[in-house]
């Protein structure tokens, strides 16, 4: 049934058309709870068929944004629309929204089915209709065979597959899922995200996550904003957000990355020359952009794109850095070296581990030089 | 499979004596009460010292006795309708009763689980404040309120509700059992609610509301039957000393009320009739094991 709705996925970007009308937005949304700001003048735009993350540590509002959007939270001031209706004043109960809880909040005195099925009720569909929707429920999640049992004997995997059942049953408009694997082991969490995001393909629907995990965002997400102390710090997709971090915020919460201070000596064209004292040479590297002359500013590369050798790079290479291996972290695909230079900063390089060595070419206490080119890395201004 | 039992001797041998010495305690200390009942409920009244024949005296005479021993005493209160009544009226003052104290108790168990989690052991403690000052002192206490000349009338002929010939007709009514077992039994109904109630995870109401189900309907599908545990536990704990009450229905109720623990009392205190007072308790105590039996049975189904 599925596979005619929507456009191919990898093409899917409503954002960047300017006529396109957003389905969910949050309207300069603050949400105070006494003194704390939860949810600070945040605006943010959510489309259709999107898979949106928000991305944030503990306390930052995500999660308060979401309840905004269930209805268990009221903002402070803004607005919350959803297809163009103002949700202010709707209860939760006659709200388009479901979502599954983080604890999945599974009801214990029902059974699987009866969880399931608990929102069609709710809604007073024919039982006919009812129980044909479970089945289908139980087997979209694969758990035909626990239709009957109760909570408390499943799996952690098993219960979570049931509030996804549970929340998906009613065909909300929008699933709004809070930190929804969080409680799963790492195996099981992979596994589940991609079921997920078939589920969410399959079913055309609208899917807001809370996560904490950068990872998981960066697997499902269409776009991902990262939040900071109630306010969005960055919304675009996940190699946007990798590549092109606009804070050294963002840049440090997603992946590893390398952070040099410097000033910022000249900018011609898109060329630009940082002077790093600390580390006593200079960048070069392409203009974000933003940034003047003799502003502080500060230089961000992946550890993947930070090159390490034994053999001193040729000359006239621009980037290069020499200093000594401190630590290497063998990961089995790829290989972490924590490279310390003179004066005392480290810098993090990682290789991929493409042959079969068990001892690698690079060892402790090696000297080596570390070399990237000049698009490699983005300067930050904040 | 050999690995997974228990080491020989050391652990198990100390965990069973654990378990046996309370239990060993509970039925010489039941049992053994209970069968000098039930034999003398099935003994006959005498002038005598125990005031009841026949008396064990040594194994000489042991079949001799046993031989004397039969079922008049259950008889004469098959016969007699007063015993059949005095049952019933408990059983129905302990049902109505038990029922006032969940509407009463439900409702205050729910507010103290919904209030601030600083205030709930404030809370806690004023529902056991009562028990601070003896159980006979505070029902002592409801007679000088409930009495025709008590507070109540004192108060209500001060608001000029009640002319100064009007009293309050309720000391010595079955009105005045109920009030005094309610106040009494309060906190019994209440704590085990509380606790059921306070347990509850308030995400399963949130979930409820997001999947659709307004407030009201919620209690009655979530919070209700996950409290029940708490309801069945405070019902019992209510419902089966109440039958057997004598101190409030004695102090409260006069000679009006006819409940089965007064009537137990003055069989054996006034008419000195140890068997059949004997035989009211045994049959009392069979009766109350049919509710004690559903509660078992429903603990183990949960």
């Amino acid at each position: 049934m599925a596979k005619t709705l929507g456009p191919v996925k990898r093409k899917f970007s409503p954002w960047d058309d300017p006529g396109a009308k957003p389905y969910i937005r949050f309207e300069n949304v603050t949400k105070r709870f006494g003194d704390f700001t939860a949810v600070d003048d945040l605006s943010l735009d959510i489309y259709e068929r999107e898979f949106f993350s928000l991305l944030g540590p503990s306390g930052c509002g995500k999660t308060t944004l979401m309840r905004m959007l269930a209805g268990f939270e009221e903002p402070t001031s803004g607005r919350i629309l959803l297809d163009g209706k103002d949700l202010a004043g709707v209860p939760p109960y006659r709200r388009p929204v479901n979502m599954m809880f983080q604890s999945y909040a599974l009801f214990p005195h029902m059974t699987v089915e009866g969880n399931i099925a608990f929102g069609l009720k709710q809604d007073g569909l024919p039982k006919p209709d009812i129980d044909a929707r479970v089945k289908e429920m139980l087997k979209l999640v694969k758990l035909e065979r626990f239709a009957q049992r109760k909570p408390h004997q499943l799996s952690g995997g098993q219960r979570q597959r049931v509030a996804l059942a549970r929340s998906l049953a009613k065909r909300p408009k929008v699933l709004l899922l809070d930190e929804p694997l969080g409680a799963l082991d790492k195996k099981l969490r992979e596994e589940t995200q991609f079921e997920l995001m078939d589920i969410q393909y399959e079913l055309g629907l609208t899917f807001l996550i809370v996560t904490h995990d950068q990872e998981e965002a960066m697997t499902m997400s269409d776009r991902i904003a990262v939040m900071d102390l109630g306010k969005l710090v960055q919304v675009a997709p996940p190699a946007e957000i990798y590549e092109l971090p606009n804070s050294r915020y963002v840049a440090d919460f997603i992946g590893d990355i390398n952070l040099i201070e410097g000033k910022i000596a000249s900018a011609e064209g898109n060329r630009l020359r940082l002077a790093c004292d600390g580390i006593g040479t200079s960048i070069e590297a392409e203009a974000s952009g933003s940034g003047a002359a003799g502003e502080t500013a500060w230089f961000a590369v992946r550890p993947e794109k930070v090159r390490i050798s034994h053999d001193p790079p040729p000359e006239g290479t621009v980037n290069v850095l020499s200093g000594e291996v401190w630590d290497i972290g063998y990961l089995g695909d790829v290989s972490v070296y924590r490279v310390k230079l003179p004066n005392g900063a480290i810098v993090k390089s990682t290789l991929a581990n493409v042959t079969r060595l068990v001892e690698r070419p690079i060892g402790w206490d090696d000297k080596v030089y570390l070399t990237w080119p000049r698009d490699a890395g983005i300067v930050l201004t904040r | 499979m050999a690995e997974a039992a228990p080491a020989k001797g050391g652990p198990g041998w100390t965990r069973w004596l654990v378990v046996a010495v309370p239990y060993l305690w509970s039925l010489v200390f039941f049992l053994a009460p209970f069968f000098i009942i039930l034999k003398i409920s099935l003994s006959q009244t005498a002038i005598a010292m125990p005031p009841y024949l026949p008396v064990f005296d040594g194994l000489s005479t042991f079949w001799e006795s046993v031989g004397e021993l039969n079922f008049d005493n259950y008889v004469f209160l098959a016969e007699d309708s007063l015993y059949i009544r005095a049952y019933l009226s408990s059983l129905k003052i302990a049902a109505v009763s038990t029922l006032l104290l969940l509407l009463i108790g439900y409702p205050m168990a729910y507010s103290m689980a919904r209030a601030p989690k600083s205030v709930r052991p404030m809370l806690v403690m004023l529902v056991i404040l009562p028990f601070w000052t003896s159980f006979l002192i505070r029902v002592y206490a409801w007679i000088g309120i409930l009495k025709p000349e008590g507070l109540i009338t004192v108060f209500l002929q001060w608001l000029g509700i009640y002319g100064p010939e009007d009293q309050l007709r309720v000391f010595n009514t079955e009105t005045a059992v109920y009030i005094g077992i309610v106040y009494s039994y309060l906190p019994f109904m209440v704590l085990p609610l509380y606790s059921a109630l306070e347990k509850l995870d308030m995400t399963l109401l949130e979930a409820a509301s997001d999947l659709g189900c307004p407030p009201v309907k919620s209690f009655w599908v979530i919070t209700f039957p996950l409290s029940l545990p708490g309801v069945i536990a405070g019902s019992f704990l209510c419902f089966i000393p109440i039958v057997g009450e004598f101190v409030i229905p004695d102090l409260l109720g006069g000679s009006s009320t006819l409940m089965i623990g007064k009537t137990l009392w003055s069989e054996f205190f006034s008419n000195r009739d140890w068997p059949l007072s004997s035989a009211v308790a045994v049959i009392l105590l069979a009766l109350l094991v049919v509710p004690i039996v559903i509660f078992q049975n429903y603990q183990k189904r949960i």
